[in-house]
């Protein structure tokens, strides 16, 4: 057999075939299809009416809701009832109000390492932290692969980005991905399979793993790999999954690469992306003391229980600035529960936060908490294009939970490391 | 068909495109506000079978494919950029919107007059009958934009698969 990598080796399965060359274009079974509530029931079944057929395999869909969680408007309630009636009428695993895709999908189970994976949102790479292949698609697309169970992809090559060493306290993964944006550029991942690896990478937990993936829609990757290990199987049994056999599942030494990069983990500081693109990432001291109106502390990229509990150890025993609003929007309901369990949603509260639904809310656009006229936010969220959060003349900084926390305290851009220091003290 | 190129520089993203504030209401509403934030008129101003020309990574962001609905709803015959954002690039492709990468678009301007040829490849000026290059579409691709996009691609499969006895 010639050497794979772990793209190749996922795409050739599910492809029916021995080996497939990057470039090539095959057909591919999926072995699960993830839509929610926006680009989901409501876009894909007036498509599906009119193909005049069914799902390829209902077992083989799960449904999440989370755009418009709660459903405080008239339109978002009617988009909620649509998608719980289809989920009720197609037979399809369903989690309603329960929190963001991303962090929904593995936390309940439904991924193993392997698995050749769409979803119906952008940040679907997120799965490729549990060595599944998994990429986003749109609404139209997600109908065609609903009807057949198959879809078309060109095989990727590859870019290894290795991070070798330990990041230091206060230095997260989040801070990884805006270097790299940084670094590499929203064009960068080329469409192809980015996979990271190195020791910093192996020492990451699983959600700060998923940030990682996560963000590679960041680089315009298709895909976002980690090869799956003890890490990723103690994760997914402890979910109720099963990991099944997935000791096979890694690049292999002298597989071809499109690209390599190697980076220090060790000599990474914080990073925040200045208006109005990641891609605009540079050290915390270049915008420290930039001053800031809202911090948000949300989204799949940026408010699972890791994130929630970075950001706790910053704001531990501390108050927001004059002026300054916390909101935190948990990733998940399940998250928010252990956080609350382990007395970190108390620490928000004793901060002066807000605590928001388990929902997209405003990383998304939506909401009533969307960002006023000439706002300033840090955001620990993955995208900060001009408008997107809310008012065009709002202007969004990105940053780690541990640096937007910081920031809400100083009511200015921070460097979360000054905090750790006081507290260690 | 002719048409006028409007021309547009990197990294335009689906917010721009179709914004997410305007996402509760139809196609229509989010449609007038495409790519108000980086050139207020264009809604106003493009008519159909004018083309869009960009730059690198047009498209980026979100999977929603509103962001390529909106610009065919709006007419625009295509899009010419240096390099698409992948989700994008599939998304306009399967709702029958032509995406073709152009190496070099140094020459254009905003206001040519210009034709899309896609069979031949290129993107005829009428300004000196230059003919700017177009990267081939993958055959998969070249059929599915002839049948107008995914959805009449697969109505006709699944009618086929019917006609044949096979079950769908």
């Amino acid at each position: 057999m010639m050497a794979a990598t772990l793209a190749q080796k996922i795409i050739a399965r599910a492809a029916g075939r021995q080996s497939v060359r990057p470039g090539e274009v095959v057909t591919a079974r999926v072995d699960l299809a993830m839509i929610h509530d926006s680009g989901g029931p409501r876009r894909v079944e007036p498509i599906l009416k009119e193909f005049g057929v069914g799902l390829f395999d209902a077992s083989r869909v799960v449904l999440i809701s989370d755009h418009f969680v709660p459903g405080d408007t008239d339109e978002g309630a009617r988009i909620l009832e649509l998608t719980r009636q289809w989920a009720k009428e197609r037979g399809v695993a369903f989690h309603d109000g329960e929190g963001i895709c991303h962090v929904v999908l593995p936390e309940r189970g439904h991924l193993r390492p392997g698995m050749f994976v769409v979803g119906g949102d952008s940040h679907s790479p997120t799965g490729g932290a549990f060595g599944c292949y998994m990429f986003g698609i749109g609404a139209t697309e997600m109908a065609g692969v609903l009807a057949t169970g198959e879809i078309w992809l060109k095989v990727p090559g590859t870019i290894l980005i290795e991070w070798r060493n330990r990041l230091g306290p206060g230095v997260t993964a989040k801070d990884i991905m805006l270097a790299l944006c940084g670094r590499l550029g929203m064009d960068g991942g080329r469409y192809q399979a980015v996979e990271y690896a190195g020791e910093a990478i192996e020492a990451l937990s699983m959600q700060e793993r998923m940030t990682l993936s996560n963000m590679a829609a960041e680089l315009g990757a298709q895909a976002g790999l980690i090869a799956p290990d003890e890490t990723t199987a103690a994760f997914l049994r402890a979910a109720g999954g099963e990991p099944g056999d997935w000791r096979h599942l890694f690049t292999d030494p002298g597989a071809e690469l499109l690209e390599r990069h190697v980076f220090d983990a060790a000599a990474l500081e914080p990073q925040v992306a200045a208006p109005h693109s990641p891609a605009n990432a540079a050290p915390v001291g270049e915008s420290a003391g930039t001053p800031v109106d809202v911090a948000y502390i949300g989204a799949c990229t940026g408010a699972k229980y890791v994130d929630l509990k970075g950001a706790a150890e910053i704001l531990r025993g501390r108050r927001l600035a004059r002026g300054v609003e916390l909101l935190v929007a948990p990733a998940s309901r399940r998250d928010q529960q252990r956080a609350a369990e382990d007395g970190i949603m108390k620490v928000f509260e004793d901060a002066g936060a807000r605590i928001l639904a388990n929902a997209c809310g405003i990383c998304a656009g939506y909401g009533a908490d969307r960002l006023g006229e000439d706002v300033a936010c840090i955001s620990s969220t993955a995208r900060n294009f001009r408008g997107r959060m809310g008012a065009a003349s709002s202007k969004v900084w990105l940053g780690s939970p541990l640096t937007v926390a910081a920031s809400a305290v100083a009511g200015h851009i921070a460097d979360p490391r000054g905090f750790l220091r006081e507290t260690a003290r | 068909m002719s048409g006028r190129v409007f021309l547009f520089g990197d990294d335009i993203d689906t917010d721009q495109l179709a914004p997410g504030r305007y996402m509760k209401g139809g196609l229509e509403e989010l449609a007038r506000h495409c790519l108000e934030g980086v050139r207020p008129d264009f809604a106003a101003a493009v008519r159909p079978g004018d083309i869009v020309v960009a730059g690198r990574n047009f498209g980026m962001g979100s999977s929603r494919e509103q962001a390529a609905e909106a610009l065919k709803h709006l007419g625009v015959a295509g899009v010419v950029a240096r390099s698409f954002a992948g989700i994008f690039y599939r998304n306009a492709v399967n709702l029958g919107l032509p995406v073709l990468v152009a190496p070099d678009l140094s020459g254009v301007a905003d206001g040519d007059v210009a034709a899309l040829d896609l069979e031949a490849g290129a993107l005829r000026l009428a300004r000196g009958g230059r003919a700017v290059p177009l990267e081939p579409l993958p055959d998969n691709l070249r059929r599915m934009l002839a049948d107008g996009g995914l959805v009449p691609h697969l109505k006709k499969r699944f009618a086929a698969e019917r006609s044949n006895g096979r079950p769908s």
